[in-house]
């Protein structure tokens, strides 16, 4: 989506906070944060980001548009929410970090190959299929993400585990064909598309 | 005691079949001994855990809770929702929070909702099932039901993340909560002392997308268990279990260690230890078989 982000370059030319207060989920909280690093240190995947929260929120205060919405540290959130109880201003980082990665995938920014982004949209697609997470679907789909020959290696690497599952029942191998659903889902498809129009109609008009 | 009835929320893992379904079973167990009702929301669905946020924006996200939050107000009226998952009772207390913090969004969530004749008030309290075996029980009547205390089996209590943090059970520490060994006390076993990654991320959804990131945290969730000399790992969360259990293999090859440590619910614990056999404890479900709490369970 070039042409969100092009809109919203210009509309919010000269301060990205602004934006991410309208646009992100929760995003009106970045201001409060007083750049303690308690967040930061308190991250399980703590040496894994680019750039760890503290950061992430001192950057969107400078204007650093491209470098947080490029970067892949809003993906190495796990929701353990060891951020938010410990926040000693109480912001919601954990949401704000989701929030900024929908907003990056959104505008077509979000790194293309990183794979917990690429998990999370094909749990997102797997989900709204049938109402329920097809668990086997979901989990080949994310064996094959890279690619056929990616995919028969880590299937064979996962293999044993696979097993395990099905032998104490709790994998099904006729998930393959269909699995479990929600009995409404012209209803459920209902309700996504609405909400998913109201909220464009938000993004439009902000 | 009287009956006691809830509105269930089980959630996609628990499904028949499904990676927690042995966890299900054993709550069904647990139920039956404690008389408790669990009424299954008709045509619930799933509550984009904690990862859906990618693909689904926030009223999307929110709606498909809000969904299950309407049908339970319509089917199971002026029920509590139980969920046992940990993710799903985060995303359905934290999508009720903010349809009271936000009337704007109340307002746009009915609109959705009105889409398949549903409406939500969102009025009922949403609990985890800890939360109803601690607060509507109390370990002294949980207690009351053990004929196979659990002695002899030293049990590090695993809490993990979303049982935890941010709603975590009330009265407990987010960096120390006492609940589960207490539970594990009660049901006649002994808690690990000052287990120290009793909170310890598992890395939850990441354990897919960035397998070497996350096993490197369920190795010390496993070696600290195995430090403090425990026989088994105890967990509320279906996430944990499966994260716990599963890579034990992966995690053996990579750092050499030789790990082979059982991880069950704490409601597999309660069954046996309220005299039911190995199968309705869902024991049959472990990958890695917890054999000293079979052998209890087989005792006559």
């Amino acid at each position: 989506m070039s042409d969100l982000n092009t809109a919203m370059i210009e509309k919010y030319r000269n301060s990205f906070l602004k934006e991410v207060e309208a646009n992100v989920e929760e995003g009106d909280w970045v201001k409060m944060c007083m750049q303690c690093g308690v967040c930061s240190g308190s991250c399980p995947l703590g040496p894994h980001w680019e750039h760890p929260p503290q950061e992430i929120f001192m950057m969107i205060r400078a204007g650093k548009r491209d470098e947080v919405l490029q970067s892949d540290a809003m993906w190495m959130c796990t929701s353990c929410y060891n951020c938010i109880v410990r926040c000693p201003r109480e912001l919601p980082i954990t949401h704000i970090m989701h929030g900024l990665a929908h907003y990056a995938k959104r505008l077509g920014l979000a790194p293309k190959n990183q794979p917990t982004a690429k998990f999370a949209q094909l749990f997102w697609d797997n989900l709204v299929k049938s109402g329920r997470v097809n668990e086997l679907k979901l989990g080949l789909s994310l064996y094959f993400m890279n690619g056929f020959g990616e995919g028969i290696k880590t299937s064979l690497k996962m293999k044993n585990i696979g097993l395990g599952m099905v032998k104490t029942k709790r994998m099904n191998p006729m998930e393959i064909l269909g699995g479990h659903g929600v009995k409404d889902k012209s209803g459920l498809q209902k309700i996504l598309n609405k909400a998913r129009e109201i909220e464009e109609a938000k993004a439009q008009g902000a | 005691m009287a009956k006691k009835e809830y509105s269930f929320y089980p959630g996609c893992s628990s499904q028949e079949k499904a990676s927690s379904s042995n966890y299900l079973k054993s709550v069904e167990t647990m139920c039956e001994e404690l008389d408790i009702q669990l009424n299954t929301i008709p045509d619930w669905n799933c509550c984009s855990a904690s990862i859906g946020y990618a693909g689904g924006g926030e009223l999307p996200r929110l709606a498909l809770s809000a969904r299950n939050i309407a049908l339970s107000e319509q089917h199971n009226a002026g029920q509590d929702i139980v969920a046992t998952c940990a993710a799903c009772w985060l995303a359905t207390k934290e999508t009720q929070e903010r349809l009271h913090d936000d009337q704007d969004m109340m307002a746009d969530m009915n609109k959705v909702l009105a889409e398949a004749g549903l409406k939500v008030e969102a009025k009922s309290p949403i609990r985890h099932m800890v939360e109803v075996l601690i607060e509507d029980f109390g370990y002294e009547a949980l207690g009351s039901h053990v004929k196979k205390p659990l002695d002899g089996l030293k049990i590090a209590g695993y809490v993990g993340c979303q049982t935890n943090r941010p709603f975590g059970i009330d009265g407990e520490s987010f960096e120390n909560p006492k609940y589960l060994d207490k539970l594990v006390e009660t049901m006649g076993a002994e808690p690990l002392e000052n287990y120290d990654k009793k909170v310890q991320c598992c890395g939850g959804a990441l354990a897919f997308s960035e397998p070497e990131k996350s096993q490197a945290m369920i190795k010390d969730i496993i070696e600290a268990a195995y430090d403090g000399g425990a026989d088994l790992v105890v967990t509320p969360c279906p996430v944990c279990q499966m994260n716990v259990e599963v890579y034990q293999d992966h995690i053996n090859a990579k750092y050499g260690t030789k790990f082979k440590m059982p991880v069950v619910y704490y409601s597999q614990l309660m069954d046996v230890a309220y005299g039911r056999n190995a199968k309705d404890a869902g024991l049959d479900g472990q990958v890695i078989r917890a054999k000293q709490l079979e052998e209890i369970a087989n005792k006559s």
